[in-house]
């Protein structure tokens, strides 16, 4: 396949199809299963963009997840079970924190479910950190409809203050030495705090002032009354899709209000980004194309998700005390998931 | 083309204005150098064209701008965009997109341009500026030359009539800024771009600029550049060799003042002394990797007392590098550095600056108290010296600086006085200074030389890094050329000036290697 970089939507849709898999189950086997394949598409498709070599601090991230999970389960106990692994002192609390156990014993239910909630979370950060590998988040935010391209030039611009931040600590860190300042301490924050700030606020000045002079933020041609009716479509759709999620999630409200009333605010919102959109003056250089690749991409994600949300209980919630079994249907959507593996064109390759 | 009539601008707070009625007129086609001293209102000027001043400097402007027929008060800088292509002194902070071919292409889409021709810009523009082979390549990842040909193609992408920089080789070495004004020079040629130019290496553009403007003490004089260099503020050398020795009309490039040398006598100039001082500091061996690469690859430097090394190279070519890992806080890999019987990576850095001091590249980051005296104070504290030590070397670089002035308010010149002093507070016998000149002009950079060799007079050795060939000239006694980390060249300021092409400062091209400034020329003469 000819080398092209993917678009950077599909890899956020496939991951959050298996990150929406791996939060409808706490089965350790599809759990590991997930992140194998999450895993396994990274390393075959990412780029060497330096963006796409923070995927090991995710899963540095995942194992801590774990860690603090299990640690916290030991520490607050309480799950019943026969078997207590090991004893350790239990700390008596006062009688308003009654229902609260510190330390005592710890029982195999106790490992084992801060086990599979750890590795679920885990699971799902991964998937995300996969997406932010492979997709590059600034290409991402170019996809954005016109209307919020300002909001997502905003969020490029700070994206790339961060590594400029970082460079400047570097540098007044080591100025301070020349001045025989140890650099340590409050008083020394504020030392390099200061400089820093100067630095940031000077350079982005500075990025303004050459932003607005290569035409950032051109005025269109709408009129005054296109503009209100553009403000009133988005407000209105916003109020709309808030009444429908209060009303999804609060079992007393009327069921008229929820599902009708986010598809009007969703209705109402693209009216309004359509409209702003009409009236936004910009091109793009060199879209990404979607094209098959991207299409099953996502169908893989969609598959894999759909198949452990569906599957039956026993399955997505084994009990602790059992060993977890697996379908041939997970099984087989699982082999899906890893699929963009190998039919996605490879990464092009950075000059 | 650009029309500016009786323009008055004052800062906020200021009490009397930076610019005052100001009338220029420049025509289309026409490359026009701003000169000035530092500080004289050429940025405010410059930024003028597009509404940059006063939309984003604040300040007060009256009077009226007409830049191709569109009043610039009714228009925000962005709404000029296609008119006005503005490049500024730093090519990295002002770039939006992370890699070239975005960042050549963001304009476009600003303007709403189709992609068929967004397309074809980005190419001819790629080839236009002889960077193609960096389609694909991170902005960061360039090196400086190549960073602000990019901004410059940036901006004609969306074919502006006017192209406006501000200092756009400030922070490049000779070979680099060379590339970039040589671009400019074709430009100007090749598409009829009127160009507004402010620069401190005037002698590069002189030969090919149409129309000189001088801003001096808020005035601005424009005309023919033979004509107004006679007794501007800021000249190249060769125009102030030209002045010294008389010659009608005034040269303008070294071949002109070449010819005009001729007639020219000088004495043989006097042999300089011979090095007899014994070194403070003996650096051996000295090697810096950063990963696999290797930014200082085993070199060898002695800074011997009452002596100026200059440490010369390319961008890149592991100078600071250098500088640092002798001063001790930079990471050395191996190699021995020896001053006064210690190494200055076996004691903390508190110490270290008492054997050698750094002023490093951005010397503003030592500072960061709310007035002159404080640092002063701090200073002294910190390097257990008498109260009143750092005020006093401040005084003797730079007087009057104000006590209660804020650090960030002074001039560039004050400010790298005021590093220079808190830096010697410590009474190191080894001072080392990292691009002095950077934002210096030319009466600035003849008054920092004059603070080094005084200091040199004193005893210190002195070791600094620079890509500025006429600053080293004035100031150094022997010279040293990095590449690659490596030495490639080391001897006395005037053999390995005049040995490179790159380096030669522009008096020893007209009169030959054994001259270097015009102050050596003026005092032979009298």
């Amino acid at each position: 396949m000819t080398p092209r970089d993917l678009h950077p939507a599909a890899w956020w849709v496939w991951a959050v199809g298996l990150a929406a898999a791996a939060s409808s189950t706490i089965n350790p086997i599809i759990l590991i299963l997930v992140v194998a394949a999450a895993c396994l598409v990274v390393v075959a498709r990412r780029s060497e963009a330096p963006w796409a070599w923070s995927f090991r601090m995710y899963l540095y991230l995942g194992a801590l997840i774990i860690v603090i999970r299990v640690f916290f389960r030991v520490v607050f106990g309480g799950s019943p079970d026969e078997v207590v692994l090991f004893s350790l002192p239990q700390i008596p609390l006062p009688d308003v924190a009654a229902g609260i156990e510190l330390l005592g014993p710890v029982t195999r239910a106790d490992v084992v479910v801060g086990l599979y909630d750890g590795l679920r979370l885990a699971a799902i950060v991964l998937c995300f950190g996969a997406a932010n590998t492979l997709a590059n988040p600034k290409r991402m935010l170019k996809s954005l409809p016109p209307a919020l391209y300002e909001a997502g030039t905003a969020v490029v611009v700070a994206l790339s203050v961060f590594p400029q931040l970082a460079e400047s600590v570097v540098r007044v860190r080591r100025a301070r030495h020349l001045r025989g300042d140890a650099g340590k301490g409050v008083g020394a924050l504020r030392r390099i705090v200061l400089p820093v700030m100067e630095d940031a606020l000077d350079r982005s000045m500075f990025l303004a002032a050459g932003m607005d002079a290569r035409g950032y933020g051109r005025a269109g041609t709408a009129s005054r009354t296109e503009r209100l009716a553009t403000g009133t479509f988005l407000i209105a759709g916003l109020v709309g899709v808030c009444i429908g999620f209060y009303s999804l999630l609060d079992a007393t409200a009327p069921r008229l209000l929820a599902w009708p009333f986010i598809a009007l605010g969703v209705a109402l919102a693209v009216g309004g980004f359509v409209s702003a959109g009409r009236r936004v003056q910009r091109t793009r250089y060199r879209p990404d194309p979607w094209r098959f690749a991207e299409l099953a991409t996502i169908g893989c994600g969609a598959v894999v998700a759909v198949a452990v949300m569906t599957a039956s209980v026993p399955v997505a919630y084994p009990s602790f005390d059992v060993v977890p079994q697996v379908t041939v249907s997970v099984l087989v959507a699982v082999m899906i998931a890893v699929m963009p593996a190998f039919i996605t064109p490879p990464p092009q390759e950075q000059g | 083309m650009i029309e500016l009539e009786g323009v008055t601008f004052t800062h906020d707070g200021a009490q009397s204005p930076v610019l005052r009625d100001v009338d220029l007129r420049i025509d289309e086609g026409e490359l026009a150098l701003v000169a000035g001293r530092t500080g004289s209102g050429k940025s405010t000027l410059l930024g003028m064209v597009n509404g940059l001043t006063p939309q984003f400097t604040g300040g007060v402007m009256t009077g009226s701008v007409v830049i191709g027929g569109r009043t610039v008060r009714d228009h925000a800088p962005r709404e000029l965009a296609d008119l006005v292509g503005y490049v500024g002194q730093d090519p990295l902070a002002g770039f939006v997109t992370d890699v070239v071919e975005d960042e050549l292409a963001y304009g476009m889409e600003q303007l709403g341009l189709d992609p068929q021709t967004m397309r074809r810009r980005v190419e001819e523009t790629l080839d236009l500026l002889g960077i193609a082979d960096l389609r694909n390549r991170a902005l960061r990842s360039l090196s400086g030359g190549q960073q602000q040909r990019v901004a410059v193609g940036s901006v004609l992408t969306m074919h502006p009539r006017v192209l406006v920089l501000d200092e756009p080789t400030s922070a490049l070495d000779p070979t680099a800024a060379e590339e970039v004004l040589a671009t400019l020079a074709r430009l100007v040629d090749d598409l009829g771009l009127t160009v507004v130019l402010a620069e401190h290496r005037m002698e590069r553009v002189i030969p090919f600029a149409d129309r000189l403007v001088v801003v001096e003490d808020g005035v601005v004089r424009t005309g023919e550049p033979r004509e107004l260099l006679r007794d501007s503020p800021v000249a190249p050398p060769l125009v102030e060799l030209g002045r010294l020795a008389g010659w009608e009309p005034l040269p303008l490039s070294v071949r002109e003042a070449r010819r005009a040398a001729r007639e020219l006598v000088l004495p043989e100039p006097k042999d300089p002394a011979p090095p007899t001082a014994v070194p403070l500091l003996t650096a051996t061996g000295v090697t810096v990797t950063y990963g696999s690469k290797v930014a200082v690859r085993d070199v060898d430097l002695d800074v011997p007392a009452g002596r100026v090394i200059a440490l010369m190279g390319r961008n890149g070519s592991g100078k600071s590098s250098l500088l640092w890992a002798v001063q001790g806080t930079g990471r050395r890999t191996s190699g021995t550095v020896d001053v006064g019987g210690i190494d200055t990576q076996d004691v903390s850095p508190a110490r270290a600056r008492d054997y050698v001091g750094l002023v490093p590249q951005t010397a503003a980051d030592l500072l960061y108290l709310e007035t002159v005296a404080m640092e002063c104070a701090a200073a002294d504290q910190q390097a257990d010296a008498a109260a009143g030590t750092c005020r006093g070397l401040l005084d003797r670089f730079a007087p009057g600086v104000p006590d209660e002035r804020h650090p960030r308010d002074l001039s560039e010149g004050q400010r790298l006085a005021l590093v220079l002093a808190i830096v010697l507070t410590a009474a190191p016998p080894v001072l080392a200074l990292d691009e002095p000149t950077r934002g210096l002009d030319y009466p600035g950079k003849q008054r920092l030389a004059a603070v080094l060799r005084d200091l040199a007079a004193d005893g210190h050795g002195v070791v600094l890094a620079t890509h500025d060939a006429e600053f080293v000239a004035i100031v150094a006694d022997d010279a040293v050329v990095l590449a690659e980390g490596e030495v490639v060249s080391r001897g006395t300021a005037e053999q390995v000036l005049a040995e490179s092409p790159a380096f030669a400062p522009q008096v020893s091209k007209v009169l030959g290697p054994q001259w270097l400034t015009v102050a050596a020329v003026a005092e032979a003469i009298r």
